[in-house]
């Protein structure tokens, strides 16, 4: 029984040597240029890969159809890495062992930095749609990664640098609500502003949340003379610290994420959240580009695109438009294009900046006025 | 001074909502030596009766300290009701049983009650509109207590009056207080045990009710979680008073909430937990029957 079965394991596994020989062949014969898009696309966090294949494979075959790019049409390489750093280094290998151009990936933050080097060594481009770490590009380690979505610490540095230009507060009390999200974003903030020199951290706390009453952190915050608050963290605990604050008569600024700028925030917290300020991902639903890339998605697969579709569909645009603008598929002339034109996206005019994050897409700041979010200009 | 006054009024508010509930956990265990995980959901039952009461009476017209009365009288017959219920299904049948059941059974509510309300309602946070108005004559104080805080103290200190009185000089209040020392004795003097759990129940749970109300206006936003966690909260306060007693869950309540108060206003927020806890660990290193419970003689 075992010997049989190893007889069979030993046909399939040359079976598919053969046929992946074959298809190398075929590949190489052709001269196309090779787009890898390497994420997760099982398990788990599929839904989180699976939108930036789609995304990828509609550019190409729009392109494709106008006669792809430098006179060559374009190929899509598929790669799974699970988001799990240890797969995503074969999966990087296995790439660039297929001869692959640019890369649109990887999906998670930690299969992203594992896989970097390796694409480093290989001179391959790479522009992820979702790994969102800040060292990534900020340690400047990385010099072939550019992503298309804004870094964790964007939120951050957008709030702080409204509180001190905008706003021209001093003195800035820092909040949060003690999750990963919320005090990740206020550790930021309070770097940020610390850094500025311009004004200073007067109070730095967590609040715990679910708590039955908010009035004693509320009396800190009035005690530490605060101009701002800088919050992370979501709508319940935003809005019972907001009541309890302005029924105490405090007029302090209220800025706040994106996991404030929800409906839920202004209908619970009514009257009060008049004012309030929070950082929100641009408003792309009126581009254009987006609606007619969101139309061809529902036309191809019947439903409206998951997670990260936009982001990707922009990273493929802007590969494929700085390798037809550097006339060429050499790694520094793409990485120089890129850094250099212009691209039409989904999400708008982009461009990337010496680190590789991308100039022009991310947040803007928000402000309740009379009952809707509006954005501060 | 100022400051001082702020918290200490801050940590009774907080302390009375907590003694509110933890009065339910202390007279339920005294009669029937069961923790009652379930009352903290009935104080969220409570809570979204008089939000959807005074939602309708809203949109009939009605304003002001009516409808503030009227919502908390319905959130008290109707969280009593289930109060009642939750005794009959899931404790009533197990009296017999070992002590483990009835304790398992408690979580089980718990969690059904959650996810009932999760599904009959929504997973969302509901805005609770301000119940209680705000005086004008508390104004000057707004910045020290606000006319919430202050209606949350008296009702609490009003409610703890009416429930002495009950328990000292009226029938019932005697036949509870006889069923607590011993209910096989009780019920050879002819006392109905069966009438007395359920006036037990029913009357814990009109007190959680009254505290899913004044905390919710107090801050603005139920769902169907807050139970969970100011139940935790509420049973601290009873354990820390001393389980089974009466005074020691107001006291209980009341010191929990300073120490949560001072805490966040002297030290950090970010240990108010902590404080509160190795607080609670502290006295029953050193009052293992709580602050002012009496020992107990196990019976085997």
């Amino acid at each position: 029984m075992k010997t049989r079965f190893s007889n069979k394991l030993f046909f399939a596994l040359t079976f598919g040597v053969f046929l992946a020989c074959a298809f190398s062949i075929n590949a190489l014969a052709a001269d196309t240029i090779k787009l890898g898009v390497a994420g997760v696309h099982t398990g788990d966090l599929a839904s989180y890969g699976i939108p930036s294949v789609r995304a990828a494979g509609l550019v190409i075959k729009e392109v494709n159809a106008k006669g792809g790019i430098l006179g060559r049409k374009i190929e899509l390489l598929v790669e799974d890495d699970a988001c799990k750093p240890e797969i995503a280094t074969n999966t990087a290998t296995k790439l660039i062992s297929m001869h692959v151009n640019v890369v649109v990936g990887h999906i998670c933050s930690g299969a992203t930095k594992a896989s970097l080097g390796i694409y480093k060594t290989g001179n391959v481009i790479v522009i992820s749609p979702s790994a969102t770490n800040p060292e990534l590009t900020k340690s400047g380690r990385y010099p072939n990664f550019f992503r298309t979505i804004a870094p964790d610490d964007a939120q951050a540095r957008l709030e702080v640098n409204f509180a001190i230009n905008v706003l021209k507060v001093k003195k800035i009390a820092v909040l949060h609500d003690k999750g990963d999200y919320g005090k990740g974003l206020a550790e930021y903030a309070k770097k940020f502003v610390e850094q500025s020199k311009k004004a200073r951290v007067v109070l730095y706390e967590g609040v715990s949340p679910g708590a039955v009453d908010y009035s004693a952190v509320v009396q800190k915050i009035k005690r530490s003379q605060a101009d701002a608050i800088i919050f992370g963290g979501y709508h319940p605990e935003a809005s019972s610290v907001v009541i309890q604050m302005r029924k105490k008569n405090m007029n302090t600024y209220f800025i706040s994420d994106d996991g404030v700028k929800d409906d839920t925030f202004i209908k619970v917290a009514g009257k009060y959240a008049e004012g309030v300020y929070a950082t929100g991902p641009k408003d792309v639903s009126k581009n254009p580009l987006a609606i007619a890339a969101i139309e061809a998605h529902k036309k191809t697969y019947g439903s409206a695109p998951g997670a990260f579709f936009l982001n990707a569909y922009a990273a493929t645009q802007a590969l494929l438009n700085a390798m037809q603008k550097a006339g060429s598929t050499n790694y520094m002339a793409i990485g120089k294009a890129l850094r250099t034109y212009d691209v039409n996206t989904p999400l708008g005019k982009i461009r990337f900046d010496k680190l590789g994050d991308a100039i022009g897409v991310g947040f803007s700041m928000y402000q309740v006025r009379r009952g809707v979010y509006t954005e501060v200009k | 001074m100022d400051y001082f006054l702020e918290i200490f009024w801050g940590g009774l508010t907080r302390g009375s909502i907590y003694a509110l509930i933890a009065l339910g956990y202390t007279m339920v265990y005294g009669i029937l030596e069961l923790i009652n995980f379930a009352h903290g959901e009935i104080y969220m039952i409570g809570a979204f009766t008089a939000l959807i009461v005074s939602t309708a009476l809203a949109m009939a017209g009605m304003k002001g300290l009516t409808v503030f009365i009227l919502a908390s009288v319905l959130a008290v017959i109707y969280a009593s009701a289930y109060g009642f219920t939750v005794e009959k299904i899931a404790y009533k049948p197990l009296r017999q049983a070992p002590r483990l059941s009835p304790l398992i059974s408690a979580i089980g509510m718990s969690i059904f009650l959650q996810n009932y309300v999760l599904l009959a309602q929504t997973s969302d946070f509901l805005p609770f509109p301000g119940l209680i108005p705000e005086f004008t004559f508390m104004q000057p104080y707004a910045h020290i207590i606000g006319s919430t805080e202050m209606v949350i103290i008296s009702t609490t200190a009003l409610i703890m009056l009416l429930l002495t009185v009950f328990i000292k000089f009226t029938r019932m209040g005697k036949a509870m207080r006889a069923t607590a020392q011993d209910r096989n004795m009780a019920m050879l003097v002819g006392i109905d045990i069966n009438k007395v759990i359920s006036s037990t129940f029913i009357l814990g749970s009109a007190l959680a009710a009254v505290g899913g109300v004044l905390i919710a206006s107090h801050i603005g936003r139920i769902n169907f979680y807050i139970g969970f966690i100011a139940g935790i909260k509420a049973f601290t306060a009873a354990v820390l008073g001393g389980i089974g007693s009466i005074p020691g869950a107001v006291l209980g309540g009341l010191v929990l909430g300073w120490t949560e108060s001072f805490a966040t206003g002297y030290v950090s927020s970010d240990y108010e937990d902590v404080f509160a806890f190795a607080f609670l660990v502290l006295i029953l290193i050193f009052r293992p029957s709580g602050l002012v419970g009496r020992k107990t003689i196990q019976k085997v």
